[in-house]
């Protein structure tokens, strides 16, 4: 019943995108289709959270739908349920967002027909349970947000993003089409069913493996195949960027673990190693290139790259545990992947929705001109301040909860016999609280310079609170990450079923702990609790506050500021956003971004100005995809002779073709 | 009654540190004077300027924030939950379970970052570059402690400072190499996360060279008051993880008779002497170093928290 219930409600987000093409000169359409799309999510919400709290059998459904042969195979289970759970509660608070965001974007009907079937598309991607369905969900899901990417068509960097978008999505799609075809072995069982029931041997996983990674890693954000993320997730609206950097980066991890935890059978423990240096690279370098962007909303996807990296070391260290056969401790591994799965979909939402605002507010998202927006957009700056406290993870927010799982899991990790993961856990350990602690600065630096301080443009000076239903989105998403980093527990419990229906463990139950702390482990080894903390926190603020008011002073003077005497009025002296990652540039920029900095400095008598210059190359992108682009460009030139020829050579080509296929096949036997 | 204890020893440590703090700071100061052979200002000192400065008026920066005016007691009560998870003079304290020694490093990390925004909150170049600085240290020195703590709780087999104290004590614990490289690189962390000579100089006012004193130059009055307690208590805080983890003598276990908290406060308030001893000697024969050699400080206090805990890693499962 669940299941048709649920493809029923993703039948009416196709209607409902179908309805929005139709209405699209109305001025009631985007009330009636994001309404719509909040209603419809809530209810798919509703259905995946019952089945996943409900804890019941996995169900499945076949439709005669698709190949002939095959038909549409469909299957509910805590896996697809806890993702069904992400998925809508994205969907349900981007679109109550939308009614307001929507009402003031421009161009709207070139984006309120693809929410819809995005929302749908990935849905599908959940339920799917045959390859063919899978991958034809998936594909639907890449085009209706390539349509979202290239909705501001006028703009030639939205073109570009969409264009480079639509490539490495292909290469993904074509990788996970390859995928599937090893798995579904010579007798074409496309069924997962089968996939399930069937044994491979190693050659075959780690083949499938790679173009996992390949295939849903590209969509994921995994350095080093991340290079359509930073310009796709920033040009589509704000509410779609928060779907598609909160959750359909989600939907690609749902993919890998699909494949690699369910599908593909008992892992080896080198698996782990290609997960864990993948993610740890990627926790790095995301970060990093965040801290060295100016763009609001490029910073986030950046971001959202390093946290992908966080989701993938966790999932390599449950591979690697349990392909030694620690079962407890892959069971933690897991559920703090799936836990920072949560906690990074909604964080990542209520940053972009901030963003959004203060987009629409003040006409621009670079960091450089903007500031003192938090006199201006008190209750925007308020949400944003939550989600960047609790995307630097730190205590007592939900990422800090996360990540700490993170940390207890590689603490378990010295008791695996193998010499690669004994050298390459701590590595990625040292990667992955570098990469945390880059994430503070990087979130000091975006909150700092976008809302702190002094307006460093006309447009930051005139800048106006947003709408309701805007605000309403974002306190509600502020509200869940702080509950959910208060009562981890809770969360926790709610990945057991997920956690045991693939490895047959789960985390011991939290919620009856004393005091409602979390115990990974046992409670002489480890335990945390974030209620406690902000209790103490709260505690201790306010008894200081209120003694030093009524015994010593509560009154309160304004003058200028102080700055050691020399305060002068123009906002450009402010530190800016470049000149506060400065010395981390100094740090880490020659290295993984070859920067060079130039300083021009006028003859003496000269009235010219001084300059400053920062190359920083995007060394990826220089040393992988531009000698690729390169070869394929110089390969289409050479074959650009077979355009030109006469109608007897053509023939005369097929001719041989034939024959050398023929021989190909007489030798084969 | 069992209860009323514990939250009675809970209590007592939290005041404990709260009311040692300015005092730590007042006697670092007082044996550097000496150490030049200047007279130097009374030990008691900092507790007169807290006083002084609670009564004053708060002078606010035209376009200074809420986020301002909170923050120091934000970050103030950050750094007090963090020392009270700390034992000082005795283990197993009522309410030590709620966080271990990763949340400790990131509850420090919470205070660090409000402060960072309180740094650029009115607009000022000063606060920037104090901010700025700050957090490059701190991306630096977090990780730091991240690896001695792995290092620690893979020897312990527990992140929870009372577990990790009670076995450093047991003869269990033996000459360890990865113990070596943990203390150094925690003495190394410590300097610098709490802003001392060569890392920043805490008595500075020199533009070019501070980093800590610039984030708080806008404040004044009984904000000024609150974030110099909580910096006392942050450089208390680092002494007594020093203290509580590689001196870990004389704490007094749970359930323990009068006397042994009377000799755990002794032995406590000992080896905070010896640390400030020890800090003003080393602050008095050390130059301050150029801010942007800190990252070749920093890093090799990295690497050998990173080879200590990578030698626990490889050297187990034999």
């Amino acid at each position: 019943m669940p299941i048709i219930l649920l493809l029923s409600g993703i039948a009416a987000l196709l209607i409902l995108a179908l309805l929005a093409l139709f209405l699209s000169g109305r001025s009631s359409a985007t009330s009636v289709v994001y309404g719509g799309g909040l209603l419809l999510s809530l209810g798919l919400l509703g259905v995946g959270a019952q089945h996943l709290l409900g804890n019941t059998a996995p169900l499945e459904l076949s439709l005669p739908l698709g190949l002939p042969w095959i038909g549409a195979h469909f299957r509910l289970d805590a896996l697809s349920a806890f993702f069904v759970v992400i998925v809508n509660l994205g969907a349900a608070v981007s679109c109550l967002y939308g009614l307001g965001y929507g009402q003031h974007a421009e161009d709207p009907s070139r984006v309120r027909p693809f929410v819809p079937a995005f929302v749908a598309g990935m849905n599908l991607v959940l339920l799917a349970a045959d390859a063919f369905t899978f991958l034809l969900s998936w594909e639907f899901m890449s085009l209706a947000s390539w349509a979202l990417v290239v909705a501001a068509h006028r703009d030639p960097r939205s073109l570009r993003a969409g264009y480079i978008y639509a490539l490495m999505a292909s290469l993904g799609t074509f990788a996970l089409l390859l995928a599937f075809g090893l798995l579904a072995g010579p007798n074409g069982s496309y069924a997962f069913a089968a996939m399930r029931a069937a044994h491979f041997t190693p050659a075959v996983g780690a083949l499938v493996l790679c173009l996992v990674v390949l295939g849903a890693g590209s969509k994921a954000g995994l350095v080093p195949l991340h290079v359509w993320l930073p310009e796709a997730h920033p040009a589509a609206p704000s509410h779609v960027s928060a779907l598609m950097s909160g959750v359909m980066t989600k939907v690609a991890v749902y993919a890998v673990i699909r494949i690699v935890f369910d599908l593909l059978g008992p892992p080896h423990w080198w698996w782990g190693v290609v997960l864990l240096a993948l993610g740890g690279a990627s926790a790095l370098m995301g970060i990093l290139y965040a801290l060295f962007d100016a763009d609001q909303k490029r910073v986030l996807a950046f971001s959202t790259i390093e946290n992908v990296g966080f989701i993938f070391v966790a999932l390599g260290l449950a591979l690697a545990f349990r392909a030694d056969g620690f079962q407890a401790a892959a069971a933690l591994a897991l559920t703090a992947a799936l836990f920072h799965v949560f906690n990074h979909s909604i964080l990542k939402g209520l940053l972009f929705f901030g963003t959004g605002a203060v987009q629409h507010a003040t006409g621009t998202r670079d960091m450089e001109r903007l500031g003192g927006l938090i006199h201006r957009m008190p209750v925007t700056a308020f949400c944003v301040l939550v989600g960047c406290v609790g995307i630097a993870a730190l205590p007592p927010l939900n990422a800090f909860a996360s990540e700490w799982l993170t940390f207890q899991a590689i603490l378990l990790s010295p008791s695996l016999p193998q010499w690669g993961l004994k050298l390459l856990v701590p590595a990625v350990g040292a990667l992955l609280a570098l990469a945390v602690t880059l994430a503070a600065a990087c979130f000091v630096r975006f909150f700092g310079t976008s809302f702190l301080g002094r307006p460093r443009s006309e447009a930051a000076c005139g800048a106006e609170e947003t709408d309701v239903f805007s605000r309403a989105a974002m306190l509600f998403l502020a509200g869940v990450a702080v509950l959910a980093g208060l009562l981890p527990g809770v969360v926790i419990d709610a990945l057991g079923p997920v956690s045991s229906s693939l490895i047959g463990h789960q985390m011991p139950v939290q919620t009856s702990q004393p005091w409602l702390s979390i115990v990974p482990i046992a409670a002489s080894r480890s335990s945390y609790n974030g209620l406690l903390v902000f209790i103490f926190i709260a505690m201790s603020a306010g008894i200081v506050a209120s003694t030093i008011h009524v015994f010593a002073s509560r009154r309160v003077r304004r003058a200028p500021a102080w700055d050691c005497g020399f305060a002068d009025p123009n906002p450009a002296l402010q530190y800016s956003a470049s000149s506060f990652s400065e010395p981390i540039r100094r740090v880490f920029g020659p290295l993984l971004f070859l920067a060079r900095t130039e300083v021009e400095i006028p003859p003496p008598g000269s009235m010219g100005p001084a300059r400053l210059r920062v190359h920083l190359e995007d060394v990826i992108w220089q040393r992988l995809y531009m000698p690729v682009t390169g070869l394929v460009a110089g390969i289409a030139d050479r074959l650009n002779v077979f355009q030109f020829l006469t109608i007897r050579r053509y023939l005369s080509l097929v001719f041989l073709a034939l024959v050398s296929l023929l021989l190909v096949l007489a030798i084969w036997s | 009654m069992e209860l009323i204890r514990e939250l009675a020893v809970q209590g007592g440590e939290m005041l404990l540190v709260v009311l040692l703090a300015p005092l730590v700071t007042g006697v670092v100061r007082k044996l550097k004077a000496r150490l030049l052979r200047r007279e130097g200002p009374s030990v008691v000192q900092p507790y007169r300027d807290l006083l002084r400065l609670m009564r004053k008026d708060v002078v606010l920066a035209d376009n200074a924030s809420w986020l301002f005016r909170t923050a120091p007691y934000l970050i103030f009560a950050t750094t007090w939950v963090a020392a009270a998870l700390v034992p000082t003079f005795a283990t197993g304290l009522m309410f030590s379970w709620s966080a271990d020694l990763i949340a400790i490093v990131a509850l420090l990390g919470s205070a660090r970052f409000f402060l960072a925004l309180a740094g650029m909150d009115v607009g000022t170049s000063f606060g920037g570059i104090g901010s700025s600085r700050e957090m490059m240290i701190a991306a630096l020195a977090e990780p730091v402690m991240i690896m001695i703590v792995f290092a620690l709780a893979l020897l312990a087999g527990s992140t929870q400072l009372s577990t990790i104290a009670a076995y450093m004590v047991s003869p269990a614990v033996g000459l360890r190499v990865t113990l070596g490289m943990a203390f150094v690189s925690l003495l190394m962390v410590g300097i610098a996360e709490t802003a001392r000579i060569p890392v920043d100089n805490p008595a500075t006012h020199l533009e070019l060279t501070m980093v800590h004193e610039a984030m708080v130059l806008e404040y004044s009055g009984r904000h000024l008051a609150v974030l110099e307690l909580a910096s006392s208590l942050k450089l208390l805080l680092y002494l007594s993880l020093i203290a509580c983890l590689f001196l870990p003598w004389g704490l007094a276990p749970p359930d323990a008779s009068a006397l042994f908290y009377a000799i755990g406060v002794a032995a406590y308030v000992a080896k905070i002497l010896v640390g400030c001893t020890a800090l003003s000697v080393f602050e008095t024969v050390v130059a301050k170093m150029r801010v942007f050699r800190v990252p070749t400080f920093l890093g090799a206090a990295l690497m050998l928290g990173f080879l200590g805990t990578l030698l626990l890693f490889v050297s187990r499962g034999f």
